[in-house]
This record gives C-alpha cells, structure tokens and sequence, in this order.
C-alpha cells in the first residue's frame, strides 16, 4: 500500500471520498448516468450521430430492396443478414462520432480528471451508444418490415437484436476509444473492431435466421447462449482494460 | 504542495523529461517557462495524473502519483490548451455534469457561483459553440474550481486570447492566488509570468534550468536569462 504524506491530512477537499460501499456504488452510477444524460442531450441538440446512423441505415435497407428481386421463401434466409449488415455499419459511425466528440475539444481529459473510477467512464459511454444504437434499430425494424414484407415484431427475434447490441456496442466502445488517438482513427475503428466482434456478428445472423424461418429453439438456443457468454466475456474484458487503453 | 524527485518520461526512446526536481509550497504561483518542446505540457499532463511517467517520484497534496491519483484528482483543477467543455451544452449544463462527475454537494449554488467569478452568469444558457474563445477559457475556469481544488494547473491559459479577454483572464487568475490556491501555470508570455507569479521556473532540455523569486527578478533581465538558460 502507498504511504500518504503528512501533508496529506491538512488538505480538506470539498469533493467527498465515499467512505462505504453504498456511498461509492452511489457515486459510481452518479457519474455513470451523467455520461449518459450528457451524450443524450447533447445529440438531442446536434442529431450528428443518430442523423448519420439513420440515413446510412436507410440507404442500405434500400438497396438491397431494389438490388434483390426476391421471392418471400428467399427474403427470410438473407433478411438476418441484411439487418446485421445494416446494423453492424450504421453502428461503426455512431461508435466513431461519439469518441470523436469526446476527443476533439479535449473532453475525454475532462473525463478522466474526474475522481471516479474509470469504468464508470466506460459504462456510460457504453449505455449512451446503446440508446443509439436501439433508435435506429428501432426505426429500422418497422421499415424493413415495410419494405420486404417481413413480420420482424417476433419476441425473440428482438431479445436476439439487442443481446447483439450490447455485445456489438461493448467491444465497440473500448475499440474506438483506442482508436480516437490515433490519426486514421475513422478507418482503423472498422479494421479492429470487425475481426474481435466476429463471433457476436455470426451468433446474432445464426440465432435471427433461425428465429426468422420458424426453426426449433433446440437449433436457435446454442447460438443465444454464445451470444450471452460473448457478451459477458467483453464486458468483463472491458471492465479489467479500458483504463490501459486510455492510459498515455 | 507539489513534490517531484528524479521525473523521467520518455516517448518510445526519446526522453521529454530527464531526472527533473520541483518544489512548490502551499499558496505559491509558478509560472513554468520554456521553449517549444522542452516539456511543459507533457510535465503539466504528468501533474494531472493523465500522463504515467517512467520513472521518479510525483507527490501532490500528500499523496503519490500515479498510485493514488484519485485521492489526488480530488485536489486538481486544470485547464488546458483545450477548453475540455462540449460545444452542444450550454455553460450550465456543462458545469452541472463535471458537478456530477465529481459528486459535488450544493451543485447548483456551486455552478451559479462559478458563473458569476468567472462573469458568464448572464450567458449561462448559450450554447457553448457560440462562445468566443475567451469566453470558453472563462468557463474552462470554472470547470476547474468548480471543486475549489487545492491546486490549480494551466497549460498555457493565455493561447488565442485577445488582450481584454487576457486580462480578464489574469484578473481571474489573482483571484485565485488571492485565495491562497496553490497554482503552477506553463506561459511564452515572460513578462506576464513575471506579473502574475510568485516564482518563475525555466524548463530547459527536460529538467528545470533556472528557479527565481519573482519578487527579485528584474523583469528586464528576464528575456536575457531566459535566453542563457534555454540557449535560443
């Protein structure tokens, strides 16, 4: 343990050192639910992130619609893949935007001067790009099943959806926050995120194919249960590094 | 207040800090100088915990760096280059989240208080992005004693300001040496580090080349040791 300085004891600072548990959980999802609140009326005003998210969303439903000249039996064997597609590349953006916002006027040092622990840093930026990443998921489901003529509203279909985003948004938010440092950073985040969230990418096409085509759960649960332990694994993973990823 | 023994950074291969030592008492202002590159911000960046260094003892307010840095983040305020402030809040909101960040009690006296120092209260609800640049270094002021830090850390306060908005500026920066904070401010300005310090530190090559109380410096001979420390 690290010896404190004398000294020490004539500083009062008025910021409060929670001294139990209760006080430092408390703290803790203080500064947590800031970040969110802040990244939510911050895009309310500006629309940056969801604006672009959306319109690239949308170009690419559309092209695929007018690409494929499907019947219904083939529409849902690619209709996983293409919301995936559609999901994965909208997200890149957001993911990207969101640091960027942090990096540019020096926020993210802002961030990390304050007394919290980091990974209160990092869950809350993790829950903002979530909410986003949920809009467009949410506005793009109805407009699919507009345009294919694909019931998407199935119960499960929409648990697989956002397990994959959390898992997606998870890994993406530590990645991009690597890559914000760097010069290339909007052509590096893509070049190291798709290859790590891989496995989540094929758990969530593999379960919503089989949800989509009415297959037993027998076949679509082995996929479900992957996508859980990725999801677990990132995030304890990204619990235990993000304070080195942003370390100069 | 401030202790560092033997500081060494390096970047990669290239050492920025070479075995620097630095004091600085309770209440003391210092305005750290020093050509480009010598290593003033990335010192500054090392003093506010958001830089590691290689080697060498860091010791703020008591405690040792980057050991415990958040017990030392709680006695920190800093102002950068950057105003660290996010263009799409306004200047109220922009406090009340650092606030939150730091779990400030009374956070709304705080933040109007704050306001009012630095002279923003009647623009507290104008987007930040709508600031001029003196105005944003005005509430990156603010951000910075929101917490009433025991130490304050400005890397280079003055940079794209216009006179009147520098001397706002410097007003506010009495105001807080007034208060007994103790501040360690790095400036190409020679003869307003003179004016508004208590004691001027060269940084030179990595380590600090020459310390003198502000009080027996001849703000005329200033630029002339500034020269013969730093060889430019």
């Amino acid at each position: 343990m690290t010896k404190t300085h004398p000294a020490a004891k004539v500083i009062e600072s008025v910021v409060p050192i929670p001294t139990s548990w209760g006080k430092r959980i408390k703290s803790y999802l203080r500064a947590l639910t800031a970040i969110v609140r802040k990244d939510l009326v911050a895009e309310m005003r500006s629309r940056e992130l969801i604006g672009a998210m959306l319109v690239f969303a949308l170009i690419v439903v559309l092209i695929f619609n007018f690409a494929l000249e499907l019947d219904l039996r083939t529409r849902g064997t690619i209709t996983a893949g293409v919301l995936w597609v559609t999901f994965s590349f909208a997200g890149t953006l957001g993911l990207n935007r969101s640091m960027s916002i942090e990096k540019d006027r020096g926020c993210l040092d802002g961030l990390l001067l304050a007394p919290v622990d980091r990974s209160a840093i990092y869950f809350g930026k993790v829950l903002g790009n979530l909410i986003f990443m949920i809009i467009v998921e949410a506005i793009m489901l109805p407009t699919y099943s507009i345009l294919y003529n694909v019931n998407l509203f199935q119960p499960g279909l929409l648990v697989v959806i956002l397990l994959g985003s959390i898992g997606y948004t998870v890994v993406g938010t530590l990645l991009s926050s690597m890559a914000v440092q760097a010069r290339t950073r909007d052509i590096l985040l893509p070049i190291l995120l798709f290859p790590v969230v891989l496995p989540v990418l094929i758990s969530a096409v593999k379960a919503s194919t089989g949800i989509l085509q009415g297959f037993e759960w027998a076949e679509i649960l082995p996929w479900m249960n992957m996508l859980i332990a990725y999801d677990v694994i990132f995030i304890a993973v990204a619990f235990m590094v993000f304070d080195y990823v942003v370390e100069e | 207040m401030i202790k560092v023994r033997k500081l060494i950074k390096r970047f990669g291969l290239k050492p920025v800090l070479r075995g620097l030592d630095f004091d600085v008492q309770q209440g003391e202002f210092v305005a750290l100088l020093g050509p480009n590159g010598a290593g003033k911000t990335t010192f500054l960046r090392i003093l506010a915990s958001l830089s590691k260094p290689s080697m060498g003892e860091v010791w703020i307010a008591g405690y040792r760096l980057p050991q415990q840095a958040g017990l030392v983040r709680r006695a920190l305020g800093v102002v950068s280059h950057q105003p660290l402030l996010y263009g799409d809040l306004t200047a109220e909101e922009n406090l009340h989240f650092y606030g939150r960040m730091y779990d400030l009690p009374d956070l709304h006296a705080r933040v109007q208080e704050g306001l009012r120092i630095v002279g923003l209260y009647d623009r507290r609800r104008d987007l930040v992005r709508q600031y001029s640049r003196g105005m944003q270094q005005r509430l990156a002021i603010a951000r910075a004693i929101l917490h009433d830090p025991e130490v304050l850390l400005f890397d280079e306060p003055h940079t794209g300001l216009d006179q009147e908005a520098s001397a706002m500026l410097d007003s506010v920066l009495r105001e807080i040496a007034a208060r007994g904070r103790t501040v360690v401010m790095t400036s190409h300005d020679l003869a307003r580090s003179v004016d508004l310090a208590s004691r001027v530190d060269i940084l030179s090559k990595g380590v600090i080349a020459a310390s003198v109380s502000a009080s027996e410096l001849d703000p005329v001979r200033l630029p002339e040791l500034y020269r013969s420390v730093t060889h430019d």
